[in-house]
């Protein structure tokens, strides 16, 4: 008996044998690669964290490095209260480990739209991000010299995409010893050069203007700098400004965090 | 004895026969997929800034292009005609999960440079065109073969625009697992002093239009069978 491939019933048949089919091949595939994944994205965010240190780590050595030379992970909340603190290994399948927070998804789920809502009102966006239980990661280092470094994960805006890198403070809270950024889709040769080494060791040495109305600037291409800002990327405006943004609006968070741990040091 | 060979070859037509052959090559130039059929356009607009994402995105399409075409043309005898398409989006669509997915766990270097990209090739017109117009009508093998072909006429126009863009745009080369390779002596750089500065305008998106329109026009001269009437 021929079957009429043309029926309604043939065709509806055929989708649902279809979907089925395609569903568990993905779900198998997506299942079975999860771990690599998982560990490669730890390795990459590890390897960020030293760099941010100037550590230079690659996928091979990362786990090993990264228990070397940070020794301690906080979670802070937004108005700069330690939540949680830990210096065992790295577990990234634990939940509550700071390690584990997802700042991307963080700022993506809540803080983005915040932000452009607020529109550079201050008191507005803290109002906003109040309720949202938000949690920041913070990862103190030790160098090989013994010098205590503070490494905070960014995340903002460029033009077309995410944009995000990590920022590492020195022992006074306030100088930056290193920076480093990376992008999703920005444009090659412009705003794709905030991950260039050009553009990031501009902030090696800057200071974080604490009295100042912006803690920090990056400024539109070409402008002169002072200790306080650094060169933008020509062509890359936007992209520069999305790196402006989250940085001040990041570290204000984190400076609350800092200015307790010195009232408690006194 | 060599009756039986021929005997043999006739039965089971020979990979090489000159219709197969055509399968291959015609692609390459005759109905090159970018330049003469003017499909898959924008995903050569889009990642042809470097050589490296141009030669990962051409393996990745030649995978999806090769699976795609054989599923299809397995399945073309019982695919409904009125779901055709949602059928061929499907096959491919989790080809390109399943690239994306292999990518992120065995070279997440390279998934990182591609982000997006390896995405699009789902809505990559080529695909899609060689299974409509080919694979549901033809048997499995000169399916694949009309799969590499043309994944391989894409493949080249990508390669060509990308060493032009990276070279003017960049003043570099980069291959998979070298990284970027600059040719040019720092010195010669305007911003180091010299005389020399990169163009801007190539690694933006135009540029890679009218370097294909350039190949285009290289194209046509030289084959003037190619040229419509008016």
């Amino acid at each position: 008996m021929a079957i009429d491939k043309n029926s309604t019933g043939y065709t509806f048949i055929f989708s649902i044998a279809m979907v089925v089919v395609v569903g568990t091949a993905l779900a198998f595939t997506a299942l079975s690669l999860k771990d690599r994944q998982d560990a490669n994205a730890a390795d990459k965010k590890m390897m960020d964290i030293l760099g941010a240190i100037g550590v230079s780590a690659d996928r091979t050595n990362a786990n090993a490095l990264f228990a070397e030379y940070v020794v301690e992970r906080v979670a802070i909340d937004l108005d700069g209260r330690q939540v949680s603190a830990t210096s065992t290994a790295v577990d990234p399948k634990d939940k509550a480990d700071p390690f584990s927070i997802n700042v991307k998804k963080d700022y993506h789920a809540s803080i983005k739209s915040a932000v452009k809502a607020a529109d550079g009102d201050e008191a507005a966006l803290a109002a906003a991000l109040a309720d949202k239980d938000l949690q920041f990661p913070l990862f103190r280092c030790v160098t090989d010299t013994g010098q205590n470094l503070y490494v905070i994960p960014v995340v903002g805006s460029g033009l077309w995409g995410p944009i995000w890198g990590y920022v590492a403070l020195e022992e006074d809270m306030t100088t930056i010893f290193g920076a480093n950024f990376d992008h999703k889709t920005e444009t090659p040769g412009l705003g794709a050069e905030i991950k260039e080494s050009f553009f990031t060791d501009k902030f090696k040495g800057k200071k974080l203007d604490i009295e100042g109305s912006a803690l920090f600037s990056v400024l539109k291409g070409g402008a002169p700098t002072d200790e306080n800002s650094v060169d933008g990327i020509t062509g890359g405006t936007i992209t520069s400004k999305g790196v402006d943004e989250m940085i001040n609006r990041t570290l204000k968070v984190y400076l609350r965090y800092f200015e307790s741990q010195t009232r408690a040091q006194r | 004895m060599s009756t039986e060979t021929a005997a043999a070859t006739a039965k089971k037509e020979s990979l090489f026969s000159k219709k197969n052959r055509k399968l291959l090559v015609d692609p390459l130039d005759d109905s090159n997929p970018i330049t003469v059929q003017v499909l898959g356009i924008c995903s050569a607009l889009a990642i042809t800034v470097q050589l490296q994402q141009a030669v990962i995105m051409s393996l990745s399409v030649l995978f999806v292009m090769i699976g795609g075409n054989v599923i299809v043309s397995l399945l073309r005898n019982m695919i409904p005609d009125r779901i055709r398409i949602i059928v061929q989006l499907v096959v491919v669509a989790s080809l390109v999960i399943i690239v994306d997915q292999v990518l992120k766990a065995f070279q997440p270097d390279i998934s990182e440079k591609l982000s997006v990209f390896v995405g699009l090739i789902i809505t990559n017109c080529i695909i899609m065109g060689r299974l409509e117009a080919f694979a549901l009508g033809n048997k499995p093998g000169p399916s694949f073969l009309d799969a590499i072909g043309n994944a391989m006429g894409y493949a080249w126009i990508l390669l060509a625009v990308s060493i032009v863009r990276e070279v003017f745009g960049s003043g570099a080369i980069s291959l998979p697992g070298m990284g970027q390779v600059k040719f040019l002596p720092t010195e010669w750089f305007m911003s180091e002093g010299g005389f020399y500065e990169n163009n801007n305008l190539m690694i933006l998106p135009p540029m890679a239009l009218i370097t294909v329109g350039i190949i285009i026009w290289i194209q046509r001269s030289r084959n003037q069978a190619l040229i419509e009437e008016n």
